[in-house]
């Protein structure tokens, strides 16, 4: 996006969260590096997030992903003090929340910082149209002002002509449109979503997560999205953190973790990804050979690799991988093959080319 | 004393990991050596009731001169008055027509014309009982004291559900005050705040505001965490999220704390009457002193009918669905009712017509008369078959055993089932009993009790395994539940009264019948609620249904079975100590006697502190037994 990152929208430092009756004193000692296990055992408090830091840039949309109970829900209600932070820096625009008093934190949830619910959190007995309006009755809009723009909203969510309709009147993915609504409709800069689709079937999810897309796209929001769903957060995520038990254990593009896992754990997590969806052609290209012929079709070095498998396998020549304007490397159909027989790993590729 | 309070345990403590029988034993050679010593035989004029009714004489003569009085009870007793004054004068004033059709439209309103034609009948039959006045009575009282108690319980509930350390340290307070069987503490309102429908109204209140308070923390509680956090995720502020989110989320929940406060308060108003209180309860207690059903019968009706009638109501509002407003159709059908009602005031006569009441005291004294000859034989029978059983046998071991040696098997008894803490609040009760002087008394009424509650748990496991063996059995049994539940509980008084004159068998009779619907209904869904996995899984093995109850069902439901205990005892305390009225003697009888005579009243009122005291001991030996930390669930399913 061209921002430096002294502009991050959402800037994470050192942030602890330690539950437990004695989490202050666990925090000032080494105890709090303890295993998860061995931390409760000696002190009885479970640390569920764990010295994390991260920003996040503007418009970006920015996935935490991990298992359940990894701390990513904790962290995500961190970032507006629904849950209070045990130590760590939280600036939000530049604006430190931590040190913002209670009425400022309330401005900042009702004009900045948006969150959508995983079990929605509507009110049953509002009308869909005043569960929208919600944060603008809240602010002390009039009603008629409230209406409109809540009108507005739920067409942009596809639910116009459900206005007058209670929420257990609507199946579950329109009860979440509603929440993403209620979450859209107060004009945030920031919108936090923690594992909003996670409740609802394959099908919808799907749906779902296209929506977000194009919401992303037309509103272009800064997005901090939780997920316990791989294939979820790699079709979202522009950056994808991995959280395990408290930590931050790999940071980076899908590409990144796909093709380069910090550890096991994470090689372990993105096994199971179709490698030719995710990585690009970056990944595989090489330096071309002495006397290699160099006039083969062009394709630039972001293209995804199951997207080059027809030009490589049409032409015979090497395929050239350009970055801008420099040549990143070739491609030919031995690499191809060799990378979609799927036993080796990019390095390897490289190395044995 | 002391010495031996302390030596007695610490002596049995190695023996408590030793087979109970040694202690059984131990326990039985003791009282065969030390029988007849250190019992403490009933004074009627102990120093300590004396300085009691010396202090009434004296808060009486210093009443208007007080300032304690004069400037804090005296006016709280003043605004109770006036609320209940000012309701009544409305009621007067709309006339007999027009409280019936306001009722009946208030029905309507509620639940449609199904609810609204039986409220028009129900509220008509004050009328035809020849009980107009004494009802419009009792309304009021009840409407004043459901509206203070609403009052104050409902913030408070709402505090409770909302902080978890106001729970904390409210619950031990509600705790004692639905354990306090109703009696204990008529006396001491009698001294703060004299006698007459303000007293009434606030023993009222204390009776009815614990439900209030308790179902209105659980509604609070209940409110979905998601919705709350998405409110203030949007930046609310905690007074938003009250009135916006809580409040409205908790309604339907909030209804049945109105309900069951109105119907704790129906209940109440009738003991009120003990001091002076106006209203039905009136009849009912003249007839239970009496011993004559006729009498006490159109109240008992009068009672239940109102009951009925508002739960009925109430229940109706709780289930509306939440979106629907009310209908137009509705609208109007309530005004008219209301207005036709209203036009008719002026133009009937003020009174309630003679002609049309039905008057059955005759006719019901002769039929009880008539049950009691010719069941003599069946009654007596059981009766006797009781009391020399069980009721005689008891009495004369906790009467002629040393107090100490009582103390002792308590301690050991509350320890083993309870732990220490409740163990040790269990001995402390008994030495209070003890230091109060009413110990010989005490030990009837816990003999009573005993039986009662025996009796109860025998009957009460018998129909909830059948209940719960048959879904047939309990879709006939539920209602009768249902119904028996509402009911005031000193209704339960009647039959037993007109089967069994005045004994002690009747409180126990009463009692019974009074417990039984709850342990019912704890025993089934604690059997319904065993996993249907696990059933399936002993079937499978090959297990006959019996087998099946023994070693699956009950073992698994014994939580279940032990807050039914445990709430059976409690509801047995209450009904035992008002059937002091009837003939059960003892401590009941000593708080009826305090009213009635100014001489005893510092009898009547230690005989109060001691039923609460005998209430805590008993809910602390047996609660122990699940380690629920509050008996969250009593009175309140």
């Amino acid at each position: 996006m061209g921002v430096s990152p002294d502009s991050a929208a959402i800037d994470v430092n050192g942030l602890w969260k330690i539950f437990g009756p004695k989490a202050e004193r666990v925090l000032k000692c080494d105890d709090k590096y303890l295993e998860p296990t061995a931390l409760r055992e000696k002190t009885g408090c479970t640390a569920a997030v764990r010295d994390v830091s991260f920003e996040v840039r503007p418009g970006e949309v920015f996935v935490v992903m991990g298992l359940s109970g990894s701390g990513k829900s904790t962290l995500v209600r961190c970032l507006t003090r629904l849950i209070e932070p045990s130590a760590g820096e939280i600036r939000i625009d530049g604006e430190d929340i931590g040190r913002a008093t209670p009425a400022r934190l309330r401005e900042i949830r009702r004009h900045r910082v948006s969150m959508v619910f995983q079990h929605f959190g509507l009110l049953p007995h509002r009308r869909v149209i005043d569960n929208v309006a919600y944060g603008l009755e809240i602010q002390g809009a009039a009603k008629a002002v409230r209406h409109a723009r809540a009108g507005e909203i739920l067409s942009l969510v596809g639910l116009e002509g459900h206005a007058d309709a209670y929420p257990d009147q609507l199946s579950g993915g329109m009860q979440q449109r509603v929440g993403l609504a209620r979450a859209l409709a107060v004009d945030p800069q920031v919108m936090l979503f923690d594992e909003p689709f996670s409740a609802l079937d394959p099908l919808i999810r799907r749906d779902m997560q296209a929506e977000v897309i194009r919401l992303h796209r037309e509103v272009g929001k800064t997005m901090v999205f939780i997920t316990h769903d791989l294939s979820e957060a790699l079709k979202l995520g522009e950056r994808i953190a991995i959280m395990r038990a408290g930590s931050i254990v790999q940071l980076g593009t899908p590409e990144e973790l796909v093709g380069a896992p910090a550890d096991d754990y994470v090689a372990d997590f993105v096994r199971d990804v179709p490698r030719s969806h995710v990585l690009t052609l970056r990944w595989i290209c090489r330096p071309p050979e002495p006397g290699e012929p160099l006039d083969g079709p062009v394709l630039p070095v972001g293209t995804v690799i199951k997207d080059a498998i027809g030009a490589t396998s049409s032409s015979s020549r090497p395929i050239r991988v350009i970055d801008g304007d420099e040549l990143a490397g070739v491609v030919d159909r031995v690499d191809m093959l060799t990378f979609l027989s799927g036993q080796d790993s990019a390095a390897a590729v490289r190395a044995g080319a | 004393m002391s010495t031996t309070a302390i030596t007695t345990p610490s002596r049995l403590r190695v023996p408590r990991w030793a087979a109970p029988a040694g202690i059984v034993v131990l326990f039985a050679a003791a009282y065969l050596v030390f029988r007849d010593t250190g019992t403490l035989p009933h004074d009627k004029s102990a120093p300590q009731f004396l300085a009691i009714t010396d202090l009434r004489e004296w808060i009486d003569d210093h009443r208007n001169s007080n300032p304690l009085f004069l400037y804090f009870l005296n006016y709280i007793r003043i605004f109770v008055g006036s609320v209940y004054t000012a309701f009544q004068s409305v009621l007067y004033a709309l006339g007999w027509p027009g409280l019936i059709g306001v009722m009946g439209a208030l029905a309507w309103l509620a639940g449609g014309w199904r609810i609204a034609l039986p409220a028009v009948a129900g509220v008509g039959s004050f009328g035809v009982l020849g009980l107009w006045q004494s009802s419009v009575d009792t309304l009021a009282l009840v409407a004043a004291s459901v509206l203070l108690s609403l009052a104050i319980g409902i913030p408070l509930g709402v505090w409770a559900g909302l902080s978890r350390g106001a729970r904390k340290a409210i619950t031990p307070v509600l705790d004692v005050m639905q354990i306090m069987p109703t009696f204990a503490y008529l006396a001491p309102l009698v001294l703060f705040f004299h006698i007459g429908a303000p007293a009434g109204a606030i023993a009222t209140m204390i009776y009815s505001i614990p439900p209030a308070i308790r179902i209105t923390a659980l509604a609070i509680e209940q409110v979905s965490p998601t919705a709350v956090e998405a409110s203030a995720s949007l930046g609310a502020t905690g007074r938003q999220t009250l009135f916006k989110v809580y409040l409205p989320l908790a309604r339907s929940t909030m209804a049945l704390a109105v309900n069951q406060t109105i119907m704790m308060a129906l209940s109440m108003v009738v003991i009120a009457n003990l001091i002076s209180a106006p209203g039905l309860g009136g009849d009912i207690i003249r007839g239970l002193s009496r011993a004559q059903v006729g009498i006490m019968l159109p109240a008992g009706i009068a009672i239940v009918v109102m009951a009925v009638l508002l739960d009925r109501m109430m229940v109706a509002l709780a289930r509306k669905d939440p979106h629907s407003w009310i209908g137009r159709a509705r609208f109007i059908g309530a005004a008219a009712l209301a207005i036709a009602g209203l036009a008719l005031t002026p133009l009937l006569p003020a009174e309630w017509p003679d002609g049309w009441t039905v008057n059955f005291v005759v006719q019901v004294n002769d039929a009880v008369h008539w049950a009691e000859t010719s069941w003599y034989g069946v009654t007596t029978f059981v009766k006797d078959v009781t009391t020399s059983l069980l009721l005689n046998p008891l009495e004369g071991l906790l009467t002629s055993a040393p107090w100490w040696l009582i103390a002792a098997a308590a301690l050991l008894l509350a320890w083993r089932v309870s732990g220490l803490r409740p163990a040790l609040t269990a001995l402390g009760c008994l030495l209070a009993i003890a230091l109060l002087g009413v110990w010989e008394h005490a030990m009837q009424t816990l003999t009573t009790v005993a039986v009662a509650v025996l009796v109860t748990l025998a009957i009460g496991l018998l129909l909830g395994v059948a209940a719960a063996r048959s879904s047939r059995y309990s879709a006939v049994q539920r209602p009768i539940l249902d119904a028996a539940q509402t009911m005031p509980a000193f209704v339960y008084l009647l039959p037993a009264l007109a089967l069994f004159e005045t004994t002690r068998f009747t409180a126990i009779f009463a009692s019974v019948i009074y417990a039984v619907p709850p342990v019912v209904r704890l025993v089934e869904d604690g059997i319904r609620a065993v996993p249907a996995t696990v059933v399936e899984a002993a079937a499978s093995a090959g297990s006959t249904p019996g087998q099946l109850l023994w070693k699956v069902q009950l073992p698994m439901a014994r939580r279940a079975i032990l807050l039914a205990a445990n709430q059976g005892i409690v509801m047995t305390l209450a009904m035992v100590v008002v059937g002091g009225l009837v003939g059960a003697g003892a401590l009941g009888y000593d708080v009826v006697v305090g009213f009635s005579q100014r001489t005893d009243f510092g009898m009547g009122f230690i005989a109060g502190i001691a039923t609460v005291l005998l209430g805590v001991m008993l809910d602390r030996i047996t609660q122990g037994a699940d380690r629920r930390p509050s008996p969250q669930r009593r009175k309140t399913t």
